[in-house]
């Protein structure tokens, strides 16, 4: 076998390698490292999104230090509710507890948007009229709001 | 290369442990996390939701979600006692501030939506790019980097979970707050929902209380006909829920 007048298919087939090569060298300088490493993405994602900041500390860390308030809430309705429920995200606090200072609630404001009566709520939650409740009192004139039931009412019940 | 028989028979293993190490991953920044170990779904109690939109609020604030887009909405369902397909549907404002009360003696109740992070998602499966996938344990995550915004995965989504978001142009939705439940957190709405009517389930975890109430209640998923893997479980699930 002879390679006579056979030199055009050289050039095509050095072409051919040379334009593969090119696509081997973009196609590994564009696709990340990690993309395949777990499935058909880019395995690093799950690192980046599990690295972002929390706003919520969860209420074991409320508890560490709240240790008064937990015992509280754990004689009462409330035991269930976490800190954050009401006081709203406190991450920051937990951070740099001088600094960062959780606002005081209003519970006229607070306290309707659970308790306010609805009939779509289910029957057996608690709820109240609050205009005729308490006529715009702030809840807290009656009730300790980590451990909601009054005392008088708790007895004759 | 010869391999004898007894050569192959001690490298499988091996090999098998090997796989199984590249399979599982290790966030860096949650070193006693292991993804192959968990595997994430949500159990919301219909009969429990007073519609309070705690988890809203919450899910806006962990996650930035800008106004008007919602990652978790309340709806609030009211149905003539026979007439399922007459149904009336609200959600204002995604429920993030309550409901207005509507009176009357229909049959009505609050039923929380979430990305149900199906195990067979419809969502990632149209996905050009390979920008939203379902992680080893379970959650149905976006790629923000990897996103073009091309909007096929938010037509595909029969839950209506996925959006645009106007800030960065790429698809946005419920992450499970997988920030939050690799650093052994609860997701923000769990941890905000003052009645216990949204529970993190790990159906992995042998120990996870949602194995005993899925054995004990009457549990549904959305749209079962799809076959989608929901994991979102509704308990106490009405016939006219969409």
């Amino acid at each position: 076998m002879t390679f006579k007048n056979v030199a055009h298919l050289f050039r095509i087939a050095a072409a051919f390698a040379i334009g593969f090569t090119i696509f081997l060298v973009v196609r590994s300088l564009l696709v990340p490292k990690s993309f395949g490493q777990y499935g058909h993405y880019r395995g690093a994602a799950l690192n980046e999104i599990a690295s972002r900041p929390v706003s919520y500390a969860g209420h074991e860390v409320c508890e560490t230090c709240h240790a008064d308030v937990l015992d509280v809430k754990k004689q009462g309705r409330h035991a269930r509710v976490a800190c954050e429920s009401c006081h709203g995200p406190l991450a920051a606090h937990t951070q740099d507890p001088a600094s960062v200072v959780p606002a005081k609630l209003d519970t006229a404001k607070l306290c309707v948007r659970c308790h306010e009566a609805n009939h779509s709520k289910p029957m057996d939650f608690p709820q109240v009229h609050s205009a005729e409740h308490s006529a715009g009192l702030p809840c807290n004139t009656c009730h300790q709001p980590h451990s909601p039931r009054i005392e008088a009412e708790a007895k004759t019940k | 290369m010869n391999l004898t028989r007894r050569q192959l028979l001690i490298l499988l293993p091996a090999a098998a442990a090997a796989w199984e190490h590249v399979m599982a991953g290790t966030p860096e920044n949650a070193p006693n996390y292991k993804s192959a170990e968990h595997w994430w779904g949500m159990l919301v109690d219909i009969t429990k939701c007073i519609g309070c939109g705690s988890c809203v609020r919450a899910c806006q604030l962990e996650n930035h979600v800008p106004d008007g887009y919602f990652r978790t909405w309340v709806e609030r369902y009211v149905v003539q006692d026979w007439g399922f397909e007459r149904v009336h549907v609200d959600s204002p404002d995604g429920g993030k501030n309550g409901f207005p009360d509507l009176g009357g003696d229909a049959k009505s109740f609050f039923v929380p939506k979430l990305c149900n992070h199906c195990a067979d998602s419809p969502c990632t499966q149209v996905c050009p790019v390979g920008a939203t996938f379902v992680s080893p344990d379970g959650v149905v995550l976006v790629d923000p980097k990897y996103c073009l915004g091309c909007r096929y995965c938010v037509q595909a989504c029969p839950y209506g979970c996925r959006f645009i978001n106007p800030g960065t142009n790429t698809v946005d939705k419920c992450n499970l707050c997988y920030h939050r439940i690799t650093k052994d957190l609860t997701t923000a709405c769990c941890e905000v929902c003052p009645t216990g009517a949204r529970q993190l389930a790990d159906l992995k975890d042998p120990a996870d209380p949602v194995h005993e109430f899925l054995k004990t209640h009457s549990v549904q998923v959305l749209k079962p006909h799809l076959a989608t893997g929901a994991k979102a479980f509704y308990n106490g699930l009405d016939g006219s829920v969409r």
